[in-house]
């Protein structure tokens, strides 16, 4: 039998987001939540937090989620006082005040994903938006590989001293209007390694930054939600 | 010392004032391990292993530019780790009080060439290029048609790893050695647990001890399933690509309902692990992971019928059994080459003794021959998956670590070949030297050869069948 047949044969196998939200165990990892209250033992969680996500608020802690690295400590299967998790998709965060994308992006975007410092998990989740299950092209998402022909860019990593150069040059190239989209704890705020002597600390240090999305790495589905609020297809948060 | 079976796994230095470097020799299986010590006495110049034994190539043109120590008798020095045109000369960032960002430069940098025909030129691909892959420059030299030689530019991604633990808690530093590479997390984050643990005399529990082989066997079979992914989608077979992408997400999925996080962060802790698991759950995921091995299985076998996929990876990018050894390839990339060594087998460590792995190899060295060894050490992984899942022993998963000071070697067979740490620490449990070489350095060291002699359209093909990281290359 050829590929084709088998494709045909396979059947439709994308998922029924975003009519239904999704909630298949291990679609996402989830995201911690600050709480009004915390208790002693909560507070612990403060020091525990490698790159000092969580931070005292009044009474209660609040978490920088472009800080959190998913170390998982604070996590019920992990910690006796966890913190509580979110579990939807829309992590992402604006940034600036660049509207979205015009009305003919809505249905046609083209991303160009530029690694600068990634350690695998961010790029492998970008590739699976090319999944059949995720399936971006029914939402007219597209990477290219071109940055001229690119609407927005997606960075990854921490920004390390040799990609600060090729990822300017690669925005530079870029025709108007564009957008950038920070993708993972990296890229948004310089996760667990930067800013350092080899890291700039996120792509914001090198060229400006319209939307982060915080995750370590952040799940396909926040991913794709955080591409369709950049051209309009979702609110902004 | 070659002839009697052991090789060059690693040079590590140690307190750079006066540095001290120590070369690691992996021995035979009754043999284990060795260290040489070299000490520099006043100068910061040592004679080169590189003429004598060749993989030592790599190691020491790195610790030339992150320790500004100078290898005499070296063929070529300079502009690796730190990019000539960034990096002023002999800034050496892993010594204490480098002068680090005050060393950044604008100089011209033009690549070496070799290849001296007429119209012969280099063609550059990267540092950014194709979809979504990693930062890499390769330089490829061509005289018209074919591609003579291609040389990778590495370290883009240089995020400096082994400098950045240095005085963290090393329960902490577990977490950047997971994220070097977030495809092997799990096996690079448990090899430096192991190397703390033997520093501090930790003894895991049993029940961690099973876990942590089924879950470095889960992980192992995700990356090789997206390695073959990735060479079925250079060869722009999309439906075949789409299935084993499929097929993937839902080993994601599996290690996200099983352990909390897709690419299993946070999981490996010194002493143990960070959480544990059900055993019914564990027993549910191995059922479900062998399913899906039977689906790659299955996709394999197809391609193995579909001539216009064979076609372009047979006979390609070949990588011979001699230059495998001459180069020290490690992991499946070198037994597709015959070469059979496995650390799991060599030296094993945790339940590996108990739980003893089969390990396919095949003679060609080709991008096929590198294919069908993914394919059986999924199926392999699999099984012992299986095994474990029906034997864990009851009990916690975590022992205390009482830190103390002191240095350990660790090994693991990561899903891409042989990790091998060297990790000091000081009596608060702080990092006071790592030397990390993962498989994918090791490795690279021989793309060189691999990718000699071959049609431009092949390279993306070639570059694909290695299945190596640059992320954990480039640390």
């Amino acid at each position: 039998m050829s590929w084709f047949l088998r494709g045909l044969f396979g059947g439709i196998k994308s998922m029924s987001y975003p009519i239904k939200a999704e909630q298949v165990p291990g679609v996402s990892p989830g995201l911690p939540q600050g709480v009004p209250h915390a208790t002693q033992a909560q507070r612990a969680l403060v020091a525990l937090c490698p790159t000092s996500a969580i931070v005292p608020e009044q009474e209660g802690l609040a978490v920088r989620e472009e800080r959190c690295i998913h170390c998982m400590r604070c996590a019920d299967a992990v910690s006796a006082h966890p913190l509580p998790w979110r579990k939807d998709a829309a992590w992402a965060v604006r940034r600036g005040c660049a509207p979205v994308l015009p009305a003919p992006f809505a249905r046609s975007v083209h991303v160009r994903v530029v690694d600068a410092g990634d350690c695998g998990s961010c790029l492998s989740e970008i590739a699976h938006l090319n999944d059949p299950l995720y399936n971006m092209h029914r939402f007219g998402v597209f990477i290219t590989p071109a940055p001229r022909q690119a609407d927005v860019l997606i960075v990854v990593g921490p920004v390390t001293e040799h990609m600060k150069a090729p990822l300017r040059e690669a925005y530079d190239a870029m025709p108007e209007p564009k957008r950038v989209l920070a993708v993972g704890a990296c890229a948004a705020s310089g996760g667990i390694f930067g800013p350092s002597f080899t890291s700039a600390g996120g792509a914001q240090e090198i060229i400006p930054v319209d939307m982060a999305l915080p995750g370590c790495p952040p799940p396909p589905l926040a991913i794709l939600e955080a591409l369709l609020a950049l051209c309009g297809q979702k609110p902004l948060r | 010392m070659r002839r009697d079976g052991w090789r060059l796994a690693t040079i590590a230095v140690n307190d750079p004032e006066v540095p001290e470097l120590r070369y690691v020799f992996c021995g035979p299986a009754d043999e284990g391990w060795t260290q040489f010590i070299v000490r520099c006495n006043g100068s910061r110049t040592v004679p080169s292993l590189t003429p004598a034994d060749v993989s030592a190539d790599w190691l020491e043109r790195e610790i030339e530019d992150l320790f500004a120590i100078d290898f005499a008798g070296h063929p070529r020095l300079g502009d690796f780790v730190l990019h000539d045109n960034r990096w002023a000369e002999g800034v050496g960032p892993m010594r204490p009080g480098s002068p680090l960002r005050e060393a950044l430069t604008e100089r011209q940098w033009q690549p070496r060439r070799v290849l001296r025909e007429e119209g012969a030129f280099v063609m550059p691909v990267g540092p950014i290029y194709s979809g979504e892959a990693e930062s890499a420059l390769f330089l490829l030299e061509t005289a018209g048609e074919d591609v003579v030689r291609s040389v990778p530019r590495l370290f883009y991604k240089y995020r400096g790893v082994e400098k950045l633990v240095q005085g963290r808690c090393a329960q902490d530093a577990v977490l950047f050695v997971e994220r070097t590479n977030g495809t092997s997390a799990f096996a690079n984050a448990w090899t430096f647990c192991m190397a703390a643990e033997r520093v501090s005399a930790t003894e895991p529990p049993l029940r961690a001890e099973y876990l942590r082989v089924l879950f470095a066997e889960i992980e192992r079979v995700r990356r090789h399933t997206a390695v073959i992914r990735a060479i079925v989608d250079s060869t722009s077979l999309w439906v075949a690509a789409a299935r084993l992408l499929e097929i993937e997400e839902r080993m994601l999925r599996l290690s996200g309902a099983l352990a909390g996080h897709r690419y299993l962060f946070g999981l490996a802790t010194i002493g143990g692990l960070a959480r544990d698991v059900d055993d019914a759950a564990a027993a549910e995921a191995a059922g479900a992971l062998g399913e899906l091995a039977r689906r790659v299985a299955h996709t394999v076998e197809q391609l193995g019928h579909t001539s216009t996929f064979l076609d372009r990876i047979e006979s390609v990018g070949v990588l011979s059994e001699a230059r495998a050894r001459e180069f020290g390839a490690v992991g499946p990339f070198a037994r597709a080459s015959a070469v059979a060594d496995d650390m799991r087998l060599l030296h094993p460590y945790g339940q590996y003794a108990h739980a003893v792995p089969s390990v396919p190899t095949e003679r060609e060295g080709d991008g096929y021959a590198r294919l069908r060894t993914l394919a059986r050490e999924i199926e392999a992984s699999a099984a012992i998956v299986a095994r474990i899942a029906s034997e864990l022993p009851s009990g916690p998963v975590r022992a205390p670590w009482q830190p103390r000071s002191g240095e350990a070697l660790a090994w693991a067979e990561a899903p891409g070949g042989a990790c091998i740490q060297l990790l000091r620490l000081d009596d608060a449990g702080a990092c006071a030297m790592l030397r990390f070489t993962p498989p994918s350095f090791r490795n690279w060291q021989c793309f060189r050869w691999v990718a000699e002699d071959f049609a431009f359209q092949d390279f993306p093909i070639i570059l694909a069948t290695c299945g190596l990281s640059v992320a954990e290359s480039d640390r």
